[in-house]
């Protein structure tokens, strides 16, 4: 570990003012950032320790949804009553992830920013535009079993490694900031970035913008959402591909109901939390029958790129779609 | 008074360990100890063009900061190519890279954060050359091994090969595949190095032998053994990977040597892939014959796997093909093939690990081509005696281990046809293998003392690897002593206690055990002559005599060669598999094991349950990665290399064969630390093919291998 200054910040402004220095981080649960220190991945001057701040609640909203603290630990939202009632994606992504210990000390902020599984990236040593910008890509041609197969550049094939990100898409997410240009409020599809020529860049924040919320809206979708994840082995893996799908069904129970609205995001494929919306396209207005979750499956790979070791990734997500849209509609 | 072997006892040393007093190797408090980081290379093939080590110098709290230029020389000593626990080091002597990670700097600083900081300072260039990364790419290659170390002849002919072919009616050639695996035991190897003067030297050294460790250090330095003196009381886990020492020890020599003070390396989780070890990428092909009765005619098991550039270790895949089976004409062999990675060594059950899943795979192919039931071919072929050696085994109940096993399991209700079985949508697999391991035993010494006070104290330089060293030895004493186990002490992992071999090889139990056996009761007799009288206790007798103690050391000696000498096993599983996303769960496991007396269920039950935990592994995930591009290791830590966790692991129910042997060893006890990893991959692998009537013969059986 490179030797860093380090600051408790006592007020969000303080916070956001010591993160616009170069190569300062904010450090929560650290369940990322002391790793990747370690691994001299991450390097950075200054960590500014946010964990003093009131930022640990979670709140009903005037309109029936909810605002979630950014240290809201993974653990306490999983188990929130008003999340696993109104909200399961949500539940089930976070409990899909990581072990117990690590979701007591994650949190909602720390989640959204999580870094890339790619071996390459975290080795420390190999060609990675993500850890080295200019440097190359050493997973292209090396081993991608793990890697995305959507929204990858010739730079990058480095996949998003969260479960939660991809449920707070499927569920129209707000991430709200406080920053040196003052609060914003950015849609979650819009939160992440593709790595096109800078896969360096992750999110749209600017340095020191500080994450204080997230928000759940209330919604006909959420009630219906359900997180689907695929992996090596039963717990404690990263996807290999996941599907989390929102429906709101028109008609009555029994027979096959009319898709009134949906939501489908990927994740374990994809260099970020993946909005399917030409597979959401295809659903509304639609009977929910298998036959309309394997049109819709295959337009959400519509354009995957495979690399040596990861081609089943595109079938095995296309199939992990429909068993979650046939969950989501049962 | 209740014999105490056979007693359900808990670990003596279980407190120790869940309280934190158990001291381990890298815990042990030392005054002064600097602390040493290995920077290793990024390359797997060439030189080291040249090391800048200026800035990491300069960093504050650096003692030193030691290179192939400046590290202290050592004498030349060779290895012995026969021996694969005699393996050659990388200890900065000069400037060769044979694999990625090898260490080619050592930085000696006075924290471990401040080592770790310059580690990260030192640069290195290179000369070169691209490295094979794969055995497939260069399997033209393969040549003969010069043994199997432990396990003999490379190559084995039995009868006639054309002769069992021309006798089968039904005959089948397949390959098999097992993948690069680490061990990668929770406890990282750890080293801490103490010298006294130039010539006597102290090592606190994470191993499963320490006297391995003494005489391959003491040859290294040119150090007499009896200067070299190995401490080591816990060990978190070896399977095979601190059965030899390996660079990081004699590292640790060098860096005291030149920092004039203790140095403590413990290795990162990263360099636990690459510098201890690992079991090598096997490829296998097996021929099968039988007859209309189902009686194997021929068996041919050809088996290749991967080393090192400068160093020979042979997975022994085919060994217990040579045994298992009742067959007349029988084939093995091994090839090796050089590419550019760190010499494999011994894992768990090395051979019969992957052999089996290999052997057993190709007889369940068999029983479907015969339309006959896996477990009724195995029964069928049944070999009375060790045919491969021509001799009766000491013992062998794997019949009753059939018999017990499957109907514990209810195999009589298993549908023949593969893909008939379901709960719902999901698919069910019913699968069974054979299992067998040898029982192992060598020489072994113990000395036993009486005290004054009646405590008795029984020493034998050996490791409790985890296994219950520490409680079986002191239920062994207190029987033969005839007092209770709260009066025994059991002292281990000192090289000044009597001289005991490796914990490998499933051998401590029965080795270390026959001496303490044979030291406690020879003290025993040597004390009930002065009893006075009858009431007079051993304590008493000790301090009537004047004497600080009253004590014996037996050595035991090389067991008689008459019999065949192995455990056995059957393991029937049952899986569930999604037939759309592939996933595969494996839902039930009952095992039965006839292995001699059980010393303690207890314990035995933590062994047989690790071994086929670690089978659950072998079968479905475990797969080390390198970049076949520039053979780096590519899985690094424990959340790419993937091992069962609880979620993976069913209910396991094992079943203890009762097995009386009066020939094995003076305990009638067979090692049973190994056994519970053979046959298991097969017998998931044979669930799985019948769940799906997919026959996936490349380990590991993930699920892109079943969509």
């Amino acid at each position: 570990m490179q030797p860093f200054q380090y600051l408790r910040a006592e007020s969000a402004d303080q916070a956001v003012k010591a993160g616009t220095h170069a190569h300062a981080q904010f450090i929560a649960g650290g369940t990322t950032l002391v790793d990747l220190m370690r691994l001299h991945v991450m390097k950075p001057a200054a960590l500014i320790d946010i964990t003093g701040l009131p930022l640990d609640q979670i709140e009903a909203t005037a309109g029936g949804g909810l605002k979630i603290g950014a240290l809201v630990s993974n653990t306490d939202l999983a188990y929130h009553p008003t999340v696993s009632a109104k909200f399961p994606a949500l539940s089930e992504a976070l409990l899909s992830g990581a072990s117990p210990q690590l979701r007591n000390m994650a949190t909602v902020g720390g989640n959204l920013l999580q870094r890339t599984r790619c071996p390459y990236f975290r080795d420390g040593t190999s060609a990675c535009n993500k850890r080295a910008p200019g440097t190359g890509c050493a997973a292209i041609g090396g081993f991608t079993r793990p890697h995305a197969v959507l929204g990858t550049s010739a730079h990058c094939i480095a996949t998003h490694p969260s479960d939660m990100c991809v449920a707070l898409v499927a569920l129209d997410a707000i991430v709200h900031t406080h920053g040196p240009r003052g609060d914003r409020a950015i849609a979650i599809a819009d939160f992440h970035t593709v790595p096109g020529d800078h896969p360096e860049l992750e999110s749209v924040l600017v340095p020191g913008e500080l994450v204080t919320a997230v928000e759940l809206p209330a919604s006909p979708l959420a009630a219906r959402s359900h997180y689907r994840k695929v992996r090596d082995r039963a717990s404690y893996a990263f996807a290999l591909a996941s599907a989390a799908v929102a429906l709101e069904l028109a008609g009555p129970d029994g027979k096959a109901r009319t898709i009134k609205d949906a939501r489908l995001a990927l994740g374990g494929v994809a260099t970020k939390p993946w909005r399917a919306k030409e597979a959401e396209r295809a659903l509304i207005g639609k009977p929910a029958t298998d036959d309309t979750f394997q049109r819709a499956a295959a337009l959400a790979l519509d354009g995957a790129t495979p690399h040596d070791d990861n081609a089943f990734k595109i079938e095995l997500a296309r199939r992990t779609i429909v068993r979650a849209l046939q969950r989501g509609a049962s | 008074m209740k014999p105490a072997v056979g007693a359900a006892i808990d670990r003596v040393d279980a407190r120790a360990k869940v309280t934190g007093q158990a001291v381990y190797a890298a815990e042990t408090p030392v005054a002064g100890v600097a602390h040493a980081v290995i920077v290793g290379a990024t390359i797997a093939h060439g030189r080291v063009r040249s090391i800048n080590t200026r800035e990491a110098r300069a960093l504050p709290g650096v003692l030193a900061v030691l290179t192939p230029d400046s590290a202290p020389r050592l004498p030349p000593a060779e290895s012995n190519p026969k021996n694969p626990g005699d393996k050659i080091l990388q200890l900065l002597q000069d400037d060769k890279v044979w694999y990625t990670d090898q260490p080619i700097a050592v930085v000696v600083a006075e924290t471990l954060e401040r080592a770790q900081h310059a580690a990260a300072a030192v640069v290195a260039t290179y000369d070169s050359t691209p490295p094979v990364a794969e055995m497939r790419a260069v399997i033209g290659e393969a040549f003969d091994p010069i043994e199997l170390g432990p396990n003999g002849k490379a190559v084995t002919t039995r009868g006639n090969l054309d002769v069992g072919l021309a006798a089968a009616v039904t005959k089948l050639t397949q390959t098999y595949t097992t993948p690069v695996e680490s061990h990668n035991p929770m406890e990282p190897h750890a080293t801490i190095a103490v010298w006294q003067g130039e010539t006597k030297l102290t090592l606190y050294d994470a191993t499963q032998g320490i006297f391995g460790v003494r005489n391959k250090i003491a040859k290294l330095f040119g150090l007499e053994p009896t200067d070299v003196r190995v401490i080591n009381h816990y060990v978190g886990g070896g399977f095979g990977c601190k059965g030899t020492p390996w660079s990081h020890v004699g590292l640790a020599a060098l860096a005291a040597k030149a920092v004039n003070r203790p140095v403590k390396l413990v290795l990162t989780r990263p360099q636990m892939f690459s510098l201890v070890g690992h079991r090598p990428e096997t490829l296998q092909t097996i021929t099968l014959g039988a007859d209309a009765n189902a009686r194997l005619t021929v068996i041919r098991h050809d088996v290749i796997s991967e080393t090192s550039r400068f160093d020979q270790f042979a997975e022994p895949s085919a060994v217990a093909t040579r045994h298992l089976y009742s067959c007349p004409n029988v084939v093995t062999s091994h090839k090796l093939v050089r590419i550019d990675i760190p010499t494999p060594t011994f894992t768990r059950a090395p051979g019969e690990a992957t052999g089996t899943f290999a052997l057993e795979s190709a007889l369940d192919e068999l029983a479907y081509a015969l339309r006959v039931d896996p477990l009724e071919l195995r029964i069928r072929n049944h070999a009375v005696r060790d045919e491969q050696e021509d001799k009766p085994f000491s013992s062998k109940s794997i019949l009753e281990c059939y018999k017990q096993g499957a109907a514990r399991f209810g195999w009589a209700k298993r549908a023949p046809d593969p893909g008939t079985m379901r709960d719902g949508d999901v698919r069910l697999g019913w699968g069974m293998a054979s299992a067998t391991y040898p029982a192992k035993v060598s020489p072994a010494s113990a000395i036993a003392r009486m005290k004054p006070d009646g405590v008795l104290l029984v020493q034998a330089g050996t490791q409790d690897i985890g296994t219950g060293t520490y409680t079986i030895m002191t239920q062994i004493a207190a029987d033969a002593m005839g007092v209770p186990v709260e009066q025994v002490r059991f002292e281990l992992g000192d090289t000044t206690f009597p001289e005991t071999p490796v914990s490998g090889g499933s051998q401590t139990a029965a080795s270390v055990g026959s001496a303490v056996k044979a030291a406690v009761t020879t003290l025993k007799a040597k004390l009930t002559p002065l009893r006075r009288s009858p009431g007079e206790t051993w304590g008493q007798i000790v301090a009537r005599s004047g004497q600080p103690e009253i004590s014996f050391e037996h050595k035991t000696e090389k067991r008689s060669d008459a019999h065949a000498y192995h455990s056995h096993g059957a393991v029937f599983v049952e899986v569930r598999v999604d037939p759309d996303l592939g996933e595969i769960r494996v839902s039930k496991i009952v095992a039965a094991y006839a292995a001699g007396k059980i010393l303690n269920p207890k314990t035995a039950l933590s062994q047989f349950k690790g071994g086929l935990v670690w089978g659950i592994g072998l079968a479905l995930q475990e797969h080390m990665v390198r970049d076949r591009r520039t053979s780096w290791a590519v899985t690094r830590d424990l959340a790419d290399y993937h091992v069962p966790v609880n979620a993976d692991v069913p209910d396991i129910d094992v079943i203890l064969v009762d097995e009386p042997d009066p020939f094995v060893n003076a305990l009638g006890a067979k090692g049973i630390g190994e056994i519970g990893i053979t046959g298991i991959a097969a017998a998931i692998a044979n669930a799985v093919y019948h769940a799906t009537e997919k026959r996936v013969r490349a380990l590991p059986i993930t699920l892109d291998k079943l969509i």
